[in-house]
This record gives structure tokens, C-alpha cells and sequence, in this order.
């Protein structure tokens, strides 16, 4: 199935060289979680910190529970913060 | 003791400078900076007085820490009456202005009364002199920089300035030093102007040598800088990519306000982001960020140097926009951006650029231009109302056009330079104008991040994200995670942000360290600098006097109830996209709540218990 990742601020360096700007499709299993795909693309786990499906935050649990569906998309940044 | 214990009292109807005592009680209640400095506003004008007349008052004030060497140590902020609101205004702003002061051993500047000519205050250590403004008065901040500098030949001064839009009478104009730092918001720069002033000129050799104890001061400022250091945040995420990180995470949450809030998620989000000034552009192969800039002393460093591209529309043949200078913070990229759909960096960069060269607030600015889009759209304004400009959003070359009218109070800039509240009403659609107390909201959509809109419409220099900043807890997980999308316990999230933020405030320090360090980690900076044994508790009961302090002052100015609220789209038009679809913001079932956990009685009056406790006479 495919799902949409981004990859922000520095995270970008991680993403495949066929990413658009800071988004890339990806085809993954049916079963997959966001921790499988951050996996897959070897994003280093300490700099996973604001994690976003479909806008939605996940806490630490939900990224390795939560089953992606079909046209999800899973945002990803490093520690952020602005004002 | 850091403060210097010293007032520069400016009589500008007599033309006269002295030096006076700080009042070393109120140091003890209102520690410094924001708080002090309203403290004296409170007691020294009248609510009701006009904003821009005479009675009104200006005060430029640091706070104990500025000056020191504490990370972020060299903020100002100016307090005065603001002719956006009328409501208590205090416009905080870091460079080197404020340390400069400081170590000409002043803690603050009153201004009172008006000039007879357009003036300004010259400071050097101890003497003080106002100077005839003849030759600066009528320029940019950009132009009279350079003209003050040649005349006084000293390259080591600070100058805070007003531009042209403040002695046009723009609204929302603001006071810039150091080039492109502002005190930007609620028109403090308009009653600047007001009273004749032009600009501030220090040069301060005396250091800040009268710490309490130096030791301990030495031990708890560097254990600040390493809790800077060490935290991801303070330490990389704000250097590398400034503020405006934000603009894809908010994008995201479907919290973006879009054209004049009508939308919550905005297509070109990405175009205008942090990532986007990290691109090399297709014409000359470099980005729009050249690097990242700190003010006085500070380790974060999460200012944005920026070029334009040369070959851009809004500068071509104008060479004196081609260099470096201050580039785009998140709340100005949206402002600029979002808020009237222009999703061109450069044509935004440009813009940011002539708010700083004219003294411009980019929030309200760009908030103004949005409110008239949509006043254009809806067929209330037309071009013979713009001088000719087709108002549509989305385009860039209306949004350059429009700041270069707005810097120099020409045509539909007078119409800008009044603010979208006035403008609105002006035109017979005052419900378009997204704002709360006369001030507009900066980036964040209070139907996406529910607590932002308890904070706006509680606010007392009206909407405003530097006033209590849930945006950190709700968005960010700083210091805990709480859901945007509830109302449940966002009473007390506004109160303890807004307390502790005033506390930053009346220290001399930059919020931003604030994502890493908790009072618990200032407290001891200002205990080893100051007398008086400041610990947290301390600290956050001194917060929650100033905000007080503060609303009592509004609540005399004329302000009620009614005025703690928000635009009916924003309680009535529900977003209609991301994961606040269909919803709108509760904040009638907020503020009832943040009444009673605020010790106000249901009209918002503080109570008799309530004053007495914070020790408010
Ligand atoms: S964190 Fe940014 S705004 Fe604050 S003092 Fe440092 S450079 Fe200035």
C-alpha cells in the first residue's frame, strides 16, 4: 500500500533521492507502523521527536502500535521549536 | 545587585534629561524590565489618557539580567500605552540596544510630554542630551542609521529608530535597533514618533559590575548555558532552522491561519518554510539563509540573515536591497505569507526587509493586508478605494506594493497603516478583522490548538503568542504534552504560561530559552545578580502581580469582558480541513474556567482576595 512520509528540518537528508521537496511516496506492507518505516529509511531514533499521522501527534507507544492504512501520512521532525 | 539603580528621566515639553533613583521597593515586588517598567506606567499615567497625546508615556527598560553575561542577556522592551489597543502595551526586543543601556548604568528611559521639534536622545555613559532630529526626521531607520553615524563618528553605538510609517502615524508601527531587531508590537513606535522622538543613540563603557555575588552569578550562568547547550532544542533545532521551523509543523496540524483565516492549511506552506531558505535557488545557486545571527550574548542564536535574489521583481534595480540583513522569523513568514496566500519567499524576504528599513509590525502588517484582500474580495473595497490595485490573494506584487505605501503613509497605505480593526470597520465589515483587543493574531489558529485561543482573547496587549505560548505544550510537547484539540485543562495551561512568561519578561532574558530552561533554572541567575532571595516561587508569584497589574490597567482604560474575546469566525466557522475538521474554538468554555483559576470574579475583575494576596494596592 502507499503512504506518504516527510521528512523536515534536518531529517531531510534521510529521505530517498527521488523525494519531492521534503515528501516522498512510499509503498510499504499492510501492517506496517510509523516506527518500521522510520526504520526502513535508518532515520537515527534519537532524532525522531515530533511525530505526526495525518496531523495527529503520536506518543512514543503509538509509533510502535498504530498499523498504517492505505494513504496515510507520517510527518517527521528532529527537536523543534519556534515562536 | 544588577540593576544600576538609575533612572533617565526625559522631560520632552521642557526639553529636559535627569537621573533619578530606581525605586528599589518596586525593584523588590516588579523585579525589572516588563514588569517594572508597567509599575511605573501604572502609577505615573492615566488609563483613559490618549494613546498618542501627551499624557501618554514611553518607557524603554531592561531588566537586571540585561547586560550581564546570562545567555540572552541583552533585552529591552518598551511599555507604554499602545495606540493599536489602547490597552497596556509592552514590546519586548533583543541586539544590543539593551545591553548598551544598561552598561551606560541606566535601568530605564521615561519619555514624558511631546517635543516641539523632532528630536533625539543622545546617551553617552552618564550625560544624556536630546539633539535635534533636523536631517534625520522623514527617513528610514536604514537611512537615519547611517546619518546619525557619520555625525557622531563612533562605531560602537546603539540606535533604536523609527521609520516613516511612525511619523505618517501608521498604527502599528514599530521601534528598530540595531537595524533589524524590533520592539515590534501594539504601535510602541507610533507614540515614539508621536512625542517627536526619533531615535535613542547609547554608548555605555561601565560594564554591569554591581552583581550581587560574582561567584555564584559566574556558577549559575554557566550551568544555564550548559542546561542551552545540551537541550536539542536551544542547542541545534533553533540555530539551524530559527522559528521558522514551524511553518510545515503548524501546516501540518491544520492550525495555519490561511488567507485572512478563512482557511486552516495553506498549500504553499512549504515555499514559504525554514527548509525553503535552505534551498540554493535556481538563479544564483545560493539560499535565501546565509547564516544564523544571536543578539547580546546569547548561545542559541536563532536569528535569520537572508539575501534576496538580485533578479527578483521586488528589487530589481535596487541595489540596496541585494545585501545581507534580517530575514524571515516564522511569525512574519506567515503573516506576510499565509495570511494573504503569497507563497514567494523573496517577494516575503522583501517585505520583512522594508518593515525593519520603516519601522513596520510584519505580524499586524501582513494581518492588514489579508483583512483587505478580503475586503477586496467580498466587493467592500475596489480599486478606486486601492489607488488601482487589484487586492487579490495570493499575489506577491501586491503585498511589495502594499509595504512600500504602509513605510511611507502614501494612498491605500494610509488605509493599511490604520490596522485591520479601523480598516474593517472603515469599510462596514468590522467581523473580517482577526484580531482581539484591536491586535491581530499572529500564526496560530485557535481552532487547531485550543488553548492559543484562551491565550489571544486573554491577552492584555490583545492577540499575541508571546503572551502565554501553549503552542509549546499543546504542539511541541514542551514541558508536557497536552491535546490541541481539547479545552480540558487549558484554563490552567494559560495561566501558568502567562504567569511564568512574565517572569522572562521582567528579567532581561529572551523567552526562547524558555524551551529549555524552566524558572527553576533562572531563579538562581537572578538570585546570585539581585537582592532579595529570588527563588521559583518567588518568580512566578511576581508573574502572576504583573498580569495583574496589567488587566487592572485595561480593566481602568475602559476595557470589560466583552473585550476578552475572540471574531466570530473563530467560534462560529468551523476549520475545514486537517484534525480540527469541523471544529471551532470553545472558548466559551474556557474562559469561565480561567476567570475562577485567576481568582477574578465572573466579570474578570481580580477580587478583593485576589489583589490583596499579590500585594496589589
Ligand atoms: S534566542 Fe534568538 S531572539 Fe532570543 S536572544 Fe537569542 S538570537 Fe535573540
Amino acid at each position: 500500500m502507499k503512504i506518504t512520509l516527510k521528512l523536515f528540518a534536518t531529517l531531510g537528508v534521510y529521505l530517498p533521492t527521488h523525494a519531492t521537496g521534503n515528501v516522498v511516496e512510499l509503498d510499504v506492507p499492510e501492517g506496517t507502523t510509523p516506527d518500521e518505516v522510520i526504520d526502513r529509511l535508518d532515520v537515527p531514533g534519537d532524532l525522531v521527536h515530533l511525530v505526526l499521522l495525518n496531523g495527529v501527534y503520536l506518543d512514543k507507544n503509538q509509533r510502535s502500535s498504530r498499523v498504517l492504512k492505505p494513504g496515510d501520512a507520517v510527518a517527521i521532525w528532529p527537536p523543534v521549536a519556534g515562536g | 545587585m544588577a540593576w544600576a539603580k538609575k533612572i533617565l528621566r526625559v522631560n520632552l515639553s521642557e526639553g529636559s534629561v535627569k537621573s533619578e533613583p530606581l525605586n528599589m521597593e518596586w525593584a523588590q515586588q516588579y523585579l525589572g524590565q516588563r514588569g517594572l517598567a508597567s509599575k511605573y506606567l501604572v502609577e505615573e499615567i492615566d488609563p483613559k489618557c490618549d494613546p498618542l497625546g501627551p499624557d501618554n508615556k514611553l518607557i524603554f527598560t531592561t531588566g537586571p539580567l540585561t547586560g550581564t553575561m546570562a545567555s540572552t542577556g541583552g533585552r529591552y522592551s518598551v511599555v507604554t500605552k499602545g495606540p493599536l489597543t489602547g490597552a497596556i502595551a509592552c514590546s519586548n526586543s533583543g541586539g544590543y540596544l539593551g545591553a548598551e543601556l544598561k552598561m551606560a548604568g541606566w535601568d530605564m528611559i521615561i519619555f514624558e510630554g511631546r517635543s516641539p521639534e523632532p528630536v533625539y536622545l543622545y546617551i553617552s555613559n552618564d550625560k544624556a542630551e536630546l539633539m535635534s532630529a533636523d536631517g534625520i526626521w522623514g527617513k528610514s531607520v536604514w537611512a537615519a542609521d547611517k546619518i546619525i553615524r557619520a555625525k557622531h563618528q563612533d562605531p560602537q553605538i546603539r540606535i533604536a529608530c523609527v521609520g516613516r510609517s511612525a511619523e505618517a502615524g501608521c498604527f502599528y508601527s514599530a521601534i528598530i535597533n540595531d537595524l533589524h531587531r524590533a520592539a515590534g508590537r501594539s504601535g510602541v513606535g507610533t507614540v515614539m514618533a508621536s512625542k517627536n522622538v526619533k531615535a535613542v543613540v547609547c554608548r555605555g563603557t561601565q560594564g554591569v559590575g554591581n552583581i550581587k555575588d560574582p561567584m555564584a552569578f559566574m556558577k549559575a550562568t554557566e550551568e544555564g548555558k550548559k542546561v542551552l547547550r545540551e537541550n536539542a532544542v536551544t542547542g541545534a533545532g533553533l540555530p539551524q532552522f530559527g522559528t521558522q521551523v514551524l511553518m510545515n509543523v503548524i501546516n501540518e496540524t491544520g492550525a495555519l491561519p490561511t488567507r485572512n483565516m478563512q482557511e486552516v492549511q495553506f498549500k504553499g506552506a512549504s515555499k514559504i518554510s525554514g527548509e525553503a531558505m535552505h534551498e540554493p535557488r535556481k538563479s544564483d545557486g545560493k539560499p535565501n539563509l546565509t547564516t544564523n545571527a544571536a543578539c547580546f550574548g546569547c548561545t542559541i542564536a536563532c536569528g535569520r540573515i537572508s539575501t534576496i535574489d538580485k533578479t527578483h521583481f521586488s528589487v530589481e534595480n535596487k541595489p540596496q536591497y541585494w545585501g545581507n540583513s534580517g530575514g524571515l522569523e516564522y511569525e512574519a513568514a506567515w503573516a506576510l505569507g499565509a495570511a494573504t496566500g503569497v507563497d514567494d519567499l523573496d517577494a516575503l524576504t522583501y517585505a520583512n526587509f522594508v518593515c525593519n528599513e520603516d519601522g513596520l509590525d510584519p505580524i499586524t502588517f501582513g494581518a492588514t493586508v489579508g483583512a483587505a484582500m478580503e475586503l477586496y474580495e467580498k466587493g467592500a473595497i475596489t480599486k478606486q478605494d486601492t489607488g488601482g490595485i487589484k487586492f487579490k490573494f495570493g499575489k506577491a506584487e501586491v503585498l511589495t506594493k502594499a509595504v512600500e505605501l504602509v513605510a511611507a503613509g502614501e494612498g491605500f497605505g494610509k488605509d493599511l497603516g490604520l490596522g485591520s480593526k479601523r480598516l474593517c470597520e472603515k469599510y462596514g465589515h468590522p467581523e473580517l478583522s482577526m484580531s482581539v483587543k484591536g491586535q491581530e493574531f499572529p500564526a496560530y489558529d485557535p481552532r487547531g490548538i485550543q488553548g492559543m485561543g484562551l491565550a489571544y482573547a486573554t491577552s492584555n496587549r490583545g492577540a499575541c503568542h508571546l503572551r502565554g505560548y501553549t503552542v509549546a505544550s499543546e504542539v511541541l510537547g514542551i514541558p508536557e504534552k497536552t491535546d490541541p484539540l481539547v479545552t480540558e485543562g487549558k484554563a490552567g495551561l494559560v495561566k501558568a504560561f502567562q504567569d511564568a512568561t512574565a517572569a522572562f519578561d521582567s528579567a532581561g532574558i529572551c523567552l526562547f530559552t524558555s524551551f529549555a530552561w524552566s524558572l527553576d533554572d533562572v531563579a538562581p541567575q537572578i538570585d546570585a545578580a539581585c537582592e532579595g532571595g529570588w527563588s521559583t516561587e518567588k518568580l512566578l508569584e511576581l508573574g502572576e502581580r504583573v498580569w495583574n497589574m496589567e488587566k487592572e490597567f485595561n480593566l481602568e482604560a475602559g476595557f470589560t469582558k466583552a473585550d476578552d474575546n475572540l471574531p466570530p469566525r473563530l467560534i462560529s466557522e468551523a476549520a475545514g480541513s486537517g484534525p480540527a475538521e469541523g471544529k471551532v474554538n470553545e472558548l466559551d468554555k474556557m474562559l469561565p474556567e480561567y476567570y475562577a483559576a485567576r481568582g477574578w470574579d465572573e466579570q474578570g475583575v481580580p477580587t478583593a482576595d485576589t489583589r490583596q494576596r499579590l500585594g496589589l494596592s
